[in-house]
């Protein structure tokens, strides 16, 4: 038996679960870099959102201040949108076939998943430290401590972790790539129906309990009331939603991912 | 190193079977398994890399069992599908080092990147995203990917799909190169030029069921028989008689024709590998029916 190089290694031991993890982790992150456009998204159209807000509408909503009212809910509608696209990544492994080869390496093929929301979860928090940025260029003055600071970004990442999550697993069941990415859109619109933009007095009375129930209602407030002091902080419960969010995700996708069985 | 494949009772069903009490055992060498599609080729193949369960029977690398430890199993074989598995947001090499990483290469896998790289002639495209790379490349690339670690077993499904000649080519050349290094190749494949260029055994595969297994030239003895060829330049047209090689048979197939015919020429053709593969899957179509 010649062999064809020198130095080829003669078996596959494979890798720890966690090994595996920091190599998706590495790779899902350059994809994040190299997909300018998909970044370009993520944070122009919260960027859009704040400015159309602020200058367009705010006026008609709260006469003064209004720039203070909407940062919270635009941080969270682009917490929101950009981590629903791990739908779109974790779906495209599984159609266009690198979660085949995967599944025939001596690895956790799973950790794919952990490389794909790590990835999601840093990709957004730069996402919403821009729209901050920009939020603060146009006006808008926190009164938070430091320590305030850290309860909310708490809280977002939190929910970034959930929605992240939550996408992963509709990656994983969607049919296709076109698919996978309409799924987005939910989350595009959930922030419309809570106090992110219009306060929710002014909704129709029946209205009212599903804007301040809904996952997004207590997280809009809680942030709010962090960053500027605006009434009372609901942090535990919208530390729940995330949680639970988090922990359905998780049954979800343990139930939802591929193995060997009838394809 | 053990590239022993050995299959048995194998059975599949989806709504119908698929795989029906397949046995099969494959020491070394490049195995080919020919059949139309829908045959169960890539049953099979999903079957052996450990992505389906069979209903019944079992399947063995190096003798161990697929089914009941598919862990161990992936550690002895590596997998190139129908359709390429590489990221095509990555680099060739960022490919190649990733998936060494993977198989446990360590800092060693940038190291075999390369090697394969230059081997496979992809060192300057190794720089590119993989989404520039043409067809051929990338099937080169897949092949690369799969020799990162020497598989005790590598199974090709259908890997020249697609490919035009040239390409196709160098493919072949290719899997020629590993099969000497020791590792079994299992391919599977719709066409007869690729498994008569590289397999010392050729299986087909009909329904579920093997109907042929042995050389080339085996398989074509299986079907037996000269072909009578009859060229009329008058009337520019080609017939053909089946004829099953004995003189009698072939007295016969004389005595239809009119010796008077002007411009008639005969020859007398062995039947090609298209013959058997045809002959061969028809017969068993016409059982079936």
């Amino acid at each position: 038996m010649t062999a064809l190089a020198p130095d080829r290694p003669s078996s596959a031991h494979g890798v720890g679960p966690w090994r595996s993890s920091g190599v998706f982790i590495g790779r899902s992150l350059r994809h994040s870099l190299r997909d300018g456009e998909g970044m370009l998204m993520a944070v122009a159209l919260p960027v859009i959102l704040l400015l159309l807000f602020t200058y367009v509408f705010g006026g008609a909503i709260i006469a003064d201040g209004y720039v203070d009212f909407v940062v919270p809910g635009v941080i969270l509608t682009c917490a929101g949108y950009g981590a629903a696209s791990v739908a779109v990544s974790v779906n495209r492994d599984i159609t266009l076939g690198a979660m085949r080869r995967f599944r025939t390496l001596p690895i956790v093929s799973a950790t794919v998943l952990a490389g794909h929301v790590v990835a999601s979860v840093l990709r957004n928090l730069v996402a919403t430290m821009i729209v901050i940025l920009v939020a603060l260029a146009i006006g808008f003055r926190p009164s938070a401590t430091v320590l305030e600071w850290f309860g909310a970004l708490g809280l977002v990442a939190m929910w970034i972790l959930a929605i992240t999550a939550l996408f992963a697993c509709i990656g994983l069941v969607s049919g296709s790539v076109e698919a996978a990415n309409g799924y987005g859109f939910i989350l595009l619109f959930l922030p419309y129906l809570s106090s992110a933009f219009v306060p929710i007095e002014t909704m129709p009375a029946w209205l009212q309990p599903i804007a301040t129930h809904q996952p997004m209602g207590p997280l809009v407030e809680a942030i709010r009331a962090l960053l500027t002091g605006a009434g009372e902080a609901p942090a535990l419960v919208s530390l729940a939603w995330s949680c639970g969010i988090i922990a359905l995700s998780m049954v979800l996708i343990t139930l939802a991912l591929p193995r060997s069985k009838d394809r | 190193m053990n590239g022993t494949l050995e299959i048995s009772g194998l059975s599949k069903s989806y709504r119908e079977p698929v795989l029906d009490h397949l046995d099969l055992t494959i020491d070394d060498g490049v195995f080919a398994l020919l059949g139309p599609n829908g045959a169960g080729k890539t049953t099979l193949v999903s079957i052996l890399t450990t992505l389906v369960l069979p209903d019944s029977g079992y399947a063995r690398i190096g003798g161990v069992d697929v089914v009941t430890s598919p862990r161990e199993a992936r550690r002895l074989f590596a997998a190139t599908g129908q359709e390429t598995t590489l990221d095509d947001l990555l680099t060739g090499r960022e490919n190649l080092v990733m998936l060494g990483r993977l198989l446990g290469l360590g800092r060693g896998a940038t190291r075999r990147a390369d090697a394969l790289l230059e081997q496979f002639d992809l060192a300057p495209a190794g720089r590119r995203t993989v989404a520039t790379y043409s067809g051929g490349m990338r099937r080169r690339l897949d092949l690369a990917a799969s020799l990162l670690t020497q598989p005790a077993v590598l199974f090709l499904d259908e890997p020249t799909t697609g490919l035009d000649p040239v390409s196709r080519n160098r493919v072949w050349d290719d899997i020629r190169a590993l099969a000497e290094t020791g590792t079994t190749v299992f391919l599977t494949t719709q066409t007869l030029d690729e498994a008569e260029a590289l397999a010392d055994r050729i299986a087909v595969l009909r329904a579920g069921r093997l109907v042929a297994d042995g050389t080339a030239e085996e398989l074509i003895a299986a079907v037996g028989g000269q072909r009578l060829v009859l060229l009329d330049s008058e009337r520019n047209e080609v017939r053909s008689i089946d004829t099953d090689g004995t003189a009698a048979s072939l007295a016969h197939a004389m005595s239809s024709l009119h010796a008077h015919e002007q411009g008639l020429h005969v020859a007398l053709r062995s039947p090609s590998l298209d013959d058997a593969f045809i002959a061969l899957t028809q017969t068993h179509q016409e059982v079936a029916a």
